[in-house]
């Protein structure tokens, strides 16, 4: 029974539990030419180059303020898809709010390439708000909206909801079908109105959902994902757009020093664990069941 | 209660038709901020040339022709990069729905011994990752860099995917799998003969989730593809977006050595070379995305029930 599935736990051994062994490239000056037995022990040497340089410390230091901004910004708007799938529950007519979630969602399906393709039509220099603007004789010169160091984090935020937000309200329209309707039923007999319904079922209803949801998002807290910064990064805005992940990702592989890649990736990923772990025992204590 | 309220669905409060106006206002701005760029993109890829590198066409198609398509199949590079991505799409699909539905049903069968620590060991995977450039050196390590099957073998096994198979199985009748067993049949042919007919429904949502992943994936090439051969289309289209400029002198120069005088409606300009790429890419996802739409909803519903 067990041969069987072993090569599928071959490979999860492979790409996700093997890597752990790639941890000690972070005592190494490690030269992928020349292999780990090529390369030289330096010990401790690149925690202390992070931690010793001014600049360095004082890069690290934006790179954090970037990734913590972008996730509490999405943690202070995820309330939104709640609210999105509550008002669209309102909509009676169906063929609209199908139409509304088919259009709404599609973002959601492809790539942040793809996205950025869609800024870079809309809102370059000869892009159609410039050119509409223009027209309409509203500006002379052409709106700097991709090219700058200005309002990153909020554009960031904006086009991820952007992508996310009809689908992050699916889940919620699934639930809000799910409510016992006898619960609705009983309140409108009391002579509660639709307002009422929502505030004081609708939404409650909702919150074990979005609970969970948020605990998982604060376990979160360090991971962004690199593509959406990637493809949005330029050399204008690259001081408020690294996050963690791309800061990784570029010190790595487009900068010289996988070693002190590895420590990053390292220390994020002990703390990620270290934050899902407690946020797990929060969940457990908080509603009797683990989240993981 | 009065004459005229026939019931409890009736009772209308203050403020409703207000309410209802500003909310179908709202979420028709909201749709229509997602879905015009897509048609933005449509109308410019089939635009006279020219207009459309001005930004000029917003509406509706000005100049309708569509040898942007003729042309841009004939870019350097992107016949190879289509046929990447359907490769990636079709077979790394393929090997996660099998992966996920075997494994699915394994983790509840009870004659595999410590099942629910291997479960753990796969499921663990989702949450906690050695990170990014340790995965990369054993990647490298592995002689996997340049290889099409780094975008095929680190995903086919799909935690995510087996919890969902998983709790399918769990909710199909244990009366299936015990007849079966009385007729002697073994654990492989009850799989392949009893369970696998039986998940079709949980399998297109894997299938369709796993498709849609693999023909938007980017990240994966930009790590270990250096090799322009094995570019699957989203790297592509990336790559025209920085040399658009290039990419447009040459497809007008292929044009001058044909000996056909180049138009300025259908001559590319950077413009047209992306919104072309780009509805390429994106076609695929807006044909399938509406049939589809109910499995994509069917398995966030089941993930959300296991939190």
């Amino acid at each position: 029974m067990f041969f069987i599935v072993l090569p599928f736990l071959l490979l999860v051994f492979v790409f996700s539990y093997l890597p752990l062994l790639g941890w000690v490239t972070a005592f190494y000056d490690y030269k992928p030419a020349l292999g780990l037995g090529g390369s030289e022990f330096v010990g401790w040497m690149w925690f202390e180059i992070l931690v010793s340089s001014e600049t360095q410390l004082k890069q690290i230091g934006q790179v954090m303020a970037n990734t913590l901004a972008m996730s509490f910004l999405g943690i202070a708007t995820s309330l939104l898809p709640v609210f999105f799938a509550m008002l669209l529950n309102e909509v009676r007519a169906k063929w609209f709010r199908n139409a509304v979630q088919t259009l709404t969602t599609l973002p959601n399906f492809i790539s942040w390439v793809l996205v950025y393709m869609i800024a870079f039509s809309l809102f370059s220099t000869s892009g159609l708000v410039n050119t509409t603007l223009h027209d309409w004789g509203l500006i002379t010169v052409p709106m700097k909206f991709l090219d700058t160091d200005q309002h990153v984090w909020l554009t960031m935020l904006a086009w991820s909801l952007w992508k996310g937000l009809g689908w992050g309200a699916i889940m919620y329209l699934a639930a809000i079908a799910g409510i016992d309707q006898s619960l609705y039923e009983s309140a409108r007999i009391d002579g509660a109105n639709r307002f009422q319904l929502m505030r004081y079922i609708t939404f409650p209803m909702l919150m074990p959902t979005y609970v969970v949801l948020l605990v998982l998002s604060i376990a979160n807290i360090l991971n962004n994902g690199m593509e959406q910064y990637y493809v949005f990064q330029n050399a204008f805005n690259r001081e408020h757009i690294q996050v963690l992940d791309l800061y990784v990702y570029n010190v790595g592989l487009t900068g010289n020093s996988l070693s002190l890649a590895t420590v990053l990736s390292m220390l994020k990923s002990l703390v990620s664990l270290a934050l899902l772990l407690a946020a797990n025992a929060i969940a457990k204590r908080a509603r009797g069941s683990s989240i993981i | 209660m009065t004459a005229t309220d026939t019931g409890p669905r009736l009772r209308h409060a203050r403020g409703d038709i207000p309410f209802a106006l500003i909310n179908y206002a709202g979420f028709l701005l909201f749709a229509l901020v997602c879905g015009y760029p897509f048609y933005y993109l449509i109308i410019n890829s089939v635009s006279a040339n020219d207009i459309s590198a001005l930004g000029d066409v917003r509406l509706w198609p000005v100049g309708l022709h569509l040898s942007n398509y003729e042309q841009i199949l004939g870019l350097p590079g992107l016949t190879g990069s289509m046929l990447v991505s359907i490769a990636r799409t079709v077979i790394g699909t393929g090997t996660t729905v099998l992966a996920s539905a075997f494994l699915g049903f394994m983790f509840t069968q009870e004659r595999l011994k410590n099942r629910s620590l291997w479960y753990r060991f796969i499921i663990f995977t989702m949450y906690f990752n050695a990170g990014l450039i340790p995965v990369y050196i054993t990647i490298h390590t592995l002689g996997l860099t340049n290889n099409f099957w780094v975008y095929i073998l680190p995903a086919i096994v799909q935690p995510f995917n087996i919890i969902l198979v998983k709790t399918y199985v769990e909710s199909l009748p244990q009366s299936l799998q015990e007849a079966a067993e009385i007729d002697g049949a073994g654990i492989v042919t009850i799989f392949f003969r009893i369970i696998l007919p039986n998940m079709t429904p949980i399998l297109a949502t894997v299938a369709i989730f796993s498709a849609v992943a693999q023909w938007n994936s980017f990240q994966d090439t930009l790590l270990y593809v250096t090799d322009q051969k094995l570019y699957p289309l989203q790297y592509t289209l990336y790559t025209y977006l920085n040399q658009a400029n290039s990419l447009a002198q040459a497809a007008q120069n292929a044009q001058g050595d044909l000996g056909s005088i180049a138009s300025a409606a259908t001559s590319q300009t950077p413009t047209s070379i992306r919104m072309t790429v780009a509805v390429i890419v994106v076609l695929p996802i807006i044909f399938v995305y509406p049939l589809f739409q109910r499995y994509f909803v069917k398995g966030i519903m089941l993930g959300a029930v296991k939190g």
